[in-house]
């Protein structure tokens, strides 16, 4: 059956695939390089006032979004964040995605200036001072033409709700009206930071009652998901994933599986087992039917058990002579902690995660005879699916288009964008457009997950009993070697997801040493929502209680007098302390407190808690969090994230796991990999800080500190230390035996 | 294959299909009622909840041969106008995040409201723990759920 298939559409070897595949980044590397296309989606009848913004005659103002929607609701804030500065009637705007083109719609955040990429909670900092401009600058042009108009100064025209006004007359013009006439320069106006609205002028950002522009449509089914999209005369697809890469297939009962009714195709792939068929419970039912046999004789994960592994990670954890990389360096630690009066050390762990997103992986593609590829699908970053896609078809960016959807949870997991370039090497092998979707198995067997990581801390303390040496080691897989490369290579190998988090910035000790080990396993391991620092704080901010208990200080009290020079982070642990009622005891139950940066934005936490000793489960009852991320665009929507991230942090904390052996990822389904459910969610207390600050981000920054005040408060309460995420009922009640 | 008539959305429908085929599939792929969305096909989730004849079903294991003759209803029909108080509530609460388990949500919460008029928080709990969200929006389901009771 695979007789008509053209040789150079199989030429998607292993080799080459992972090789063009490796040599790609996410970040800053691919802006510039690739060609966009001018966005399709205006409307004829008005202006397009720049790459931005266009206005019709009939005053509806469109307003591109340059990131993915994938719930944080960037579809809503980075829209808002123009129409303020354009003095736009929020009720006349319609948002809609910018297409994927990094030279138009790059961000300007420090860690990916000029990319366009959703991710690291980057998307309203990398573009608050670019739509700023954008939306000041279509104003500008709105109010040339009409002083030109008017024949008065455009000095004297003022705007607001999408009216120009000239008050000394009292003419107005709706901005409908205006751009029936309107002529847009060639040269657009420049616009200074000084024409910028000082935030207390701000009538659309920080108001709490505006609601996000795709909840409507979130309720009555019409919202539409990658998973949700159907093209004429496509086919469907299952793919049944590689345990890990590099595994080849042997299928033992393909002529079996063809004779599956609707089944056309069985294809053994660099990347898994694919079946095509005419519907999509063909293809299911033909996915479990397949029986492959996997060699691993090359695949590099093969060897790898990560229970078994352990004992290597920690000897490297130990020994002085293991090669590091430096991460963060104040002073000179390892003296301070050799000459200090009294040494602490402690060793912590985390398991790999999964993100189990809610839509499994799935694409659509067309690969046209032409040359041209359309992909349909929910990406965190557009330009990578076109670079990847084209690079694995043996093409350029500029040939492939994605229309992008909106993404059914996304956590990092669609960074990588796996299912388009499978979806479109099938769509080139069968010559019709694909649906691929996979199962809920083959998405947790395809996982991207948090790398397992071990720690080992080491504290300094002097006569006095004060902290003056401080060192963390990380032993773990590099999620930048996997993830960005070329970055990876330019860095010198330090890992700048892996490791986020180590970096003590705020405490103030004379004398730190954060440093990282590489494992190279073979797990393709990646980000997950709120990176390194989910593990890292669960070390760090568990130390910091134990060295607040060797000095017999409060750990609250400890965190205060450890941010003392910096206002913003000892602001956020003492209005968690009040919001808790920290000094407050209750009986059974304990508080744990834990604090973290995270991308320059502030956090503290403060979790109450019980243990059943007989289970080792851990019991939730409150969690409060304070926070300062900077100026807040949609307050709201912020609460509703900060929620979400201590959810998501708290499943992680307590349940979370996937665990491997011989390379391959054992869960399967959500019935082994357990996530948290209505009945486990505490009462959830959130609080933040007002600031005029800059913003610097909100979606992940309710995830570090969580499992650290867990598990601080579980040895506040049992004087037993957890060291090991998740802090799951079986290694609790081995901790209390 | 078999012909399998049903009623979906207060529409008489039929369909071509394998008798063991899931009602899921046919409600998302074969009459493009995409709203009721796939999460685990193990019925672990709750993502593919839809009513079959008033009664909250997984759709991922409910075979077709079991919908024959049925009612069955969508999120699509849970309202001609959106209007159904949970939805009302939904938009109030701003409950959705990424959305994508929210129709299954809805409909879960739906046929408890059908049966309870005020529950309790526990009611609640209890009625809706088989449904996973992983953005995390339990706790404005829960206020969501109490609203509707409360103004539907």
């Amino acid at each position: 059956m695979n007789k008509h298939i053209n040789k150079s559409t199989l030429d998607v070897s292993r080799r080459g695939f992972v090789k063009s595949a490796a040599g790609l980044t996410f970040s800053f590397a691919l802006s510039g390089t690739l060609i966009g296309r001018a966005s399709e989606a205006f409307a004829a009848d008005g202006a397009k006032l720049n790459a931005w913004v266009t206005i019709g005659t009939d005053g509806t103002v469109t307003i591109l979004c340059p990131s993915s929607e994938m719930g944080q609701g960037v579809l809503t804030s980075l829209p808002l964040i123009l129409a303020e500065e354009l003095d736009a009637d929020w009720s006349k705007v319609k948002c809609e995605f910018a297409p994927g083109n990094p030279k138009v719609y790059g961000g300007e955040h420090k860690m990916f200036p000029g990319a366009q990429v959703t991710l690291a909670s980057v998307s309203v900092p990398s573009y608050y001072m670019p739509l700023r401009r954008a939306g000041a600058q279509a104003r500008k042009v709105l109010l040339d033409n009409v002083a030109e108009q008017w024949k008065v100064p455009v000095v004297e025209l003022s705007t607001d709700k999408s009216f120009v006004i000239h008050k000394k007359t009292g003419k107005r013009m709706s901005y409908g009206d205006v751009v029936k006439f309107a002529k847009v320069p060639a040269e657009l106006p420049k616009v200074a930071d000084g024409d910028l609205k000082a935030p207390k002028d701000f009538k659309l950002i920080g108001r709490r009652e505006i609601k996000r522009v795709d909840v409507p449509s979130k309720v009555n089914g019409t919202a539409k998901y990658g998973i949700d999209v159907q093209v004429p005369g496509m086919v469907y697809a299952s793919v049944l994933q590689t345990p890990m890469d590099g595994a080849k297939a042997e299928i033992v009962n393909a002529d079996e599986v063809k004779k599956i009714k609707g089944i056309t195709h069985v294809i053994p792939l660099p990347f898994g087992v694919a079946v095509v068929g005419d519907s999509v419970e063909a293809t299911r039912t033909a996915r479990y039917a397949l029986n492959v046999k996997w060699d691993t004789s090359a695949a590099k994960a093969a060897p790898f058990d990560s229970e078994k592994a352990k004992e290597e990670y920690a000897k490297k954890g130990q020994d002085p002579n293991t090669p590091t990389k430096e991460w963060y360096v104040v002073g000179d630690a390892d003296k301070a902690i050799a000459g200090a009066a009294k040494t602490l050390e402690a060793t912590f762990w985390s398991e790999h995660t999964y993100h189990a997103q809610m839509e499994p992986m799935n694409a659509v593609a067309q690969v046209s005879e032409d040359g041209q590829i359309d992909i349909w699908v929910g990406t965190q970053v557009q330009p990578l699916a076109a670079a990847v896609v084209a690079n694995v078809l043996k093409t350029t960016p500029d040939k492939v288009k994605i229309h992008l959807q909106l993404l059914g949870g996304g956590f990092g997991r669609r960074i990588w964008p796996d299912a388009p370039v499978q979806a479109a090497v099938l769509a080139s092998i069968v010559k019709k457009p694909v649906k691929l979707l996979l199962t809920r198995e083959d998405d947790i067997a395809a996982a991207r997950p948090r790398p397992m990581t071990h720690h080992v801390l080491k504290a300094g303390l002097d006569a006095k009993g004060n902290l003056v040496g401080w060192k963390h080691r990380i032993v773990a897989e590099n999620v930048d070697a996997v993830a960005a490369p070329p970055r990876f290579a330019a860095t010198g190998g330090k890992d700048i997801i892996g490791w986020r988090g180590m970096e003590q910035e705020y405490y103030t000790i004379p004398n730190i040493r954060a440093e990282g080990v590489r494992e190279e396993r073979g797990m393709r391991v990646h980000a997950w929502r709120g990176i390194g620092a989910g593990y890292i704080k669960f070390a760090s901010e568990s130390f910091v209680d134990e060295i607040a208990q060797a000095r017999g200080v409060d750990p609250l009290a400890m965190r205060l007098e450890l941010t003392k020079d910096h206002a913003r982070a000892n602001a956020v642990i003492k209005a968690v302390a009040e919001m808790a009622g920290w000094s407050r005891k209750r009986p059974g139950r304990a508080l744990g407190i834990a604090f973290a940066d995270y991308h320059d934005s502030f956090s503290a936490g403060v979790a109450e808690v019980s243990v059943d000793k007989a289970t080792g489960k851990i019991k939730v009852h409150n969690y409060w969090l304070a926070v300062d991320p900077g100026l807040v665009i949609q307050p709201e929507n912020a609460t509703a994230q900060l929620e979400s991230a201590i959810i998501y942090a708290l499943s992680g904390a307590l349940s979370e796991e996937l665990t491997v052996k011989g390379g391959a990822v054992q869960q399967s389904n959500f019935s082994d990999y357990h996530v948290m459910r209505m009945s486990d969610v505490p009462e959830i207390h959130t609080k933040i800080l007002v600031s005029t600050a800059s913003p610097t981000g909100m979606g992940e920054l309710g995830i570090p500190t969580v499992a650290p005040a867990i598990g601080n408060a579980v040895a506040r309460l049992t004087g037993k230390r957890l060291r090991h995420l998740p802090m799951s009922s079986e290694r609790v009640k081995k901790a209390l035996a | 294959m078999a012909t399998i008539a049903f009623t979906i959305n207060n529409k008489a429908t039929s369909v071509d299909v394998e008798p063991g085929t899931p009602l899921l599939w046919v409600v998302r792929e074969h009459l493009k009622l995409t709203g009721t969305k796939f999460g685990c096909g193990s019925g672990l989730c709750g993502a593919c909840t839809v009513h079959l004849n008033g009664k909250a079903v997984r759709s991922c294991q409910t075979q077709m041969s079991e919908a024959a003759g049925k009612r069955i209803t969508t999120i699509e029909g849970l309202s001609p106008t959106s209007s159904h108080p949970l939805q009302k509530a939904w938009i109030a609460e701003q409950v959705p995040q990424c959305g994508y388990c929210q129709s299954g949500q809805i409909m879960q919460a739906a046929e408890l409201l059908s049966k309870v008029k005020t529950p309790s928080r526990e009611q609640i709990v209890a009625h809706m723990d088989g449904n996973i969200c992983r953005c995390g929006t339990y706790p404005r389901i829960v206020r969501a759920i109490q609203r509707a009771s409360q103004e539907g």
